[in-house]
């Protein structure tokens, strides 16, 4: 992957002996092994998402099941799950990255331009309104919102003018006022309302086979675009007149990350509800792994953020056997304190 | 006027901000290889000039030509080749190292398959190196005291490898020393490595010391341009800054030193041109 390209070594004959300071090829070939050490997290994970559920499963039958077509718990049941978790995981842990760069705001999600939001406002009128009960149905009304959502907030923050404060609070106000309707619909169609409530909360229970398949193609553009753009990011995270200064153009760079959060957010939306706490999370855990350099926070976040969500929806699945709890409660439960946790450390680290 | 040799130059520009003009009909000539600074006093549009200039601010009128082509043609990526800019605010991302943020500037240079090199690697250890900033390194820019981290945008913007850099109000809120010491760094840049500065500065004593040539400013007009020690004299103080003063040889290098009078009258500053007519 170009984009994970590490610094060359610093050889000797460039880094000058005098300074006592770490080569930077160093500093890179950490970052390196990190990435790789995610990845390993990631695989265990996968694994355990696999063995794990309601009747656990030994490795050794995990591994025979996935080549064995016949194995219905691997095939039907398993497998999509944690096929979807790794979509769904990777999707909002870029969107998060990207939009905490775009917004230049350590707390923004991809709920906070209401992308999220109106991906829902989208499927619970769909739901609602229609009648609409097919996955693939939800799939493009959640597009169909995220899209108009994208759009709106980027004109009312200003088009081709728009800065990170305008955007944000414009995301805001649209936010609020669609998570108020999705509110008021679930209220007022009590019939609709079971199906939406798990929607709303955000689960990985309701995959089927193929189901990942179909978001694949969105959540692999998105995250192309994404990764494409770390490094006008990077550039754009230094001020706009410093950013044009280097050549890079702070509103076609914006354009495009939003287009790329609208595919990601879009994509995760539709097939767990909004599960918003990932997208937060994860990248201020990568940022400081890696520092500021979004061309290493980005994989890092594309490979950590799928960890966290199958690893708390594995320990959903184990806490409350024989039922299980919705992924998107226990990121929030079990993510919220360690999240506090690290903040509180960062912050001593670097005082 | 004679012509001289420039790589960048405006002519009729118009300069405003949305619906606020700050300057009708400028001409402004960069001479090659010169430290020029622009002075003037407080919102004359001397930042303003600069940001056209570098291409930061689109002009109503008229065209900045960078190598005689008109540079909202030129492709943005040629132009951060050839024109670096200090800008007056800019924002260093959280816990970022120096290294890192100097890195930053070799955008230009980097594509999609093309991240970082070894030439990144080596330009950015001399441009710390140029800059006396080599041993903070590993330091978080955050950490830094004002001085060292305006050397550490200095840094970014000599690692971007432009013949031409413009800084905007390098030296404001540094206290003296470093003033002098980022002031003393530009006059290495302009003299030992040939390139053209173009600095907004404040201090009309250092502009006239440092500088190569001089542009003075006020009301969005150029009223004077050329060698400090040709075009500084009392008269123009006057009519730039509506102060009123004696210049005086500077004992230390000779440029023309400014030295209000005392006491000052009353209401001078507010009319400028009244006063000795």
């Amino acid at each position: 992957m170009s984009v994970t390209k590490s610094p060359q070594a610093a050889g000797g004959s460039t880094a000058p002996p005098s300074l006592g300071i770490r080569p930077p090829g160093r500093r890179a070939a950490l970052r390196a092994a990190g990435l790789l050490g995610a990845l390993l997290l990631l695989v265990v994970v996968l694994a355990l998402s696999l063995a794990l559920g309601a009747r656990p499963l030994s490795l050794g039958q995990v591994w025979h099941g996935l080549f064995d077509s016949g194995d219905v718990v691997v095939h039907r049941m398993r497998l999509p799950r944690t096929a979807l978790g790794l979509v769904v995981g990777a999707a909002l842990g870029l969107a998060g990255g990207v939009m905490q760069a775009l917004t230049r705001n350590p707390l923004a999600d991809p709920g906070l331009l209401g992308i999220n939001a109106g991906a829902s406002a989208a499927v619970v009128s769909a739901i609602s309104f229609l009648g609409l009960s097919s996955f693939i149905g939800y799939v493009w009304f959640a597009f169909l919102g995220a899209a108009v959502v994208s759009v709106l907030i980027y004109a009312v923050g200003g088009g081709r003018g728009a800065t990170p404060a305008r955007l944000a609070l414009a995301g805001a106000a649209v936010n609020a006022m669609l998570y108020s309707y999705v509110s008021a619909v679930e209220l007022l169609d009590t019939a609709s309302l079971d199906k939406m409530r798990f929607w709303t909360v955000g689960s990985l229970a309701a995959a089927q086979p193929g189901t990942a398949q179909r978001l694949a193609p969105f959540v692999v553009v998105g995250a192309l675009l994404a990764l494409a753009l770390a490094r006008p990011l990077n550039a754009l995270a230094l001020g706009d007149d410093a950013a044009r200064a280097l050549g890079a153009r702070p509103a076609r760079v914006r354009a495009a990350a939003i287009v790329a959060v609208t595919a990601l957010c879009g994509a995760a939306t539709a097939a767990c509800g909004p599960i918003v706490f990932v997208g937060l999370m994860v990248p201020h855990l990568v940022r400081s792994l890696t520092g500021p350099d979004l061309r290493w926070q980005l994989p890092y976040c594309a490979l950590l953020a799928p960890a966290l969500l199958l690893g708390s929806d594995v320990l959903g699945r184990i806490l409350a056997r024989p039922s299980e709890l919705q992924v998107g409660i226990v990121t929030a439960v079990v993510g919220g304190p360690f999240f506090l946790y690290f903040v509180r450390r960062n912050r001593a680290v670097r005082a | 006027m004679a012509q001289t040799a420039t790589r960048l130059n405006g002519s009729g520009l118009t300069l405003a901000y949305e619906r606020r003009t700050i300057a009708e009909h400028l001409d402004v000539t960069v001479p090659d290889r010169s430290f020029t600074v622009i002075v003037g006093p407080n919102a004359c549009g001397k930042s303003t000039l600069l940001r056209a200039l570098s291409r930061t601010l689109k002009p109503s009128a008229g065209t900045v030509l960078l190598d005689g082509q008109d540079i909202h043609t030129v492709p943005a990526r040629k132009v951060a080749r050839t024109l670096g800019l200090l800008p007056q605010s800019s924002v260093a991302p959280d816990g970022i190292t120096v290294s890192d943020l100097v890195a930053r500037g070799r955008y230009p240079h980097q594509g999609l398959l093309r991240q970082w090199s070894k030439e990144d690697e080596r330009t950015v250890t001399e441009s710390m190196a140029a800059t006396g900033i080599g041993e903070l390194a590993d330091r978080y820019v955050d950490e830094l005291s004002g001085g060292q981290r305006q050397r550490v945008w200095i840094a970014m913007a000599l690692a971007q490898q432009t013949p031409l850099l413009l800084l905007d109000e390098p030296t404001t809120y540094l206290d003296i020393a470093h003033q002098i010491d980022v002031l003393d760094l530009c006059a290495e840049l302009h003299a030992e490595q040939g390139r053209t500065l173009v600095a907004v500065l404040h201090d009309l004593n250092q502009a006239a010391r440092y500088a190569t040539h001089l542009i003075a400013m006020r009301a969005g007009q150029v009223i004077a341009a050329g060698a400090p020690g040709d075009i500084v004299t009392a008269e123009l103080v006057e009519e730039v800054f509506g102060v009123p003063c004696r210049v005086i040889d500077d004992p230390e290098t000779g440029t023309p030193l400014v030295v209000p009078s005392a006491p000052r009258r009353s209401g001078a500053r507010a009319e400028p041109a009244a006063a000795g007519r």
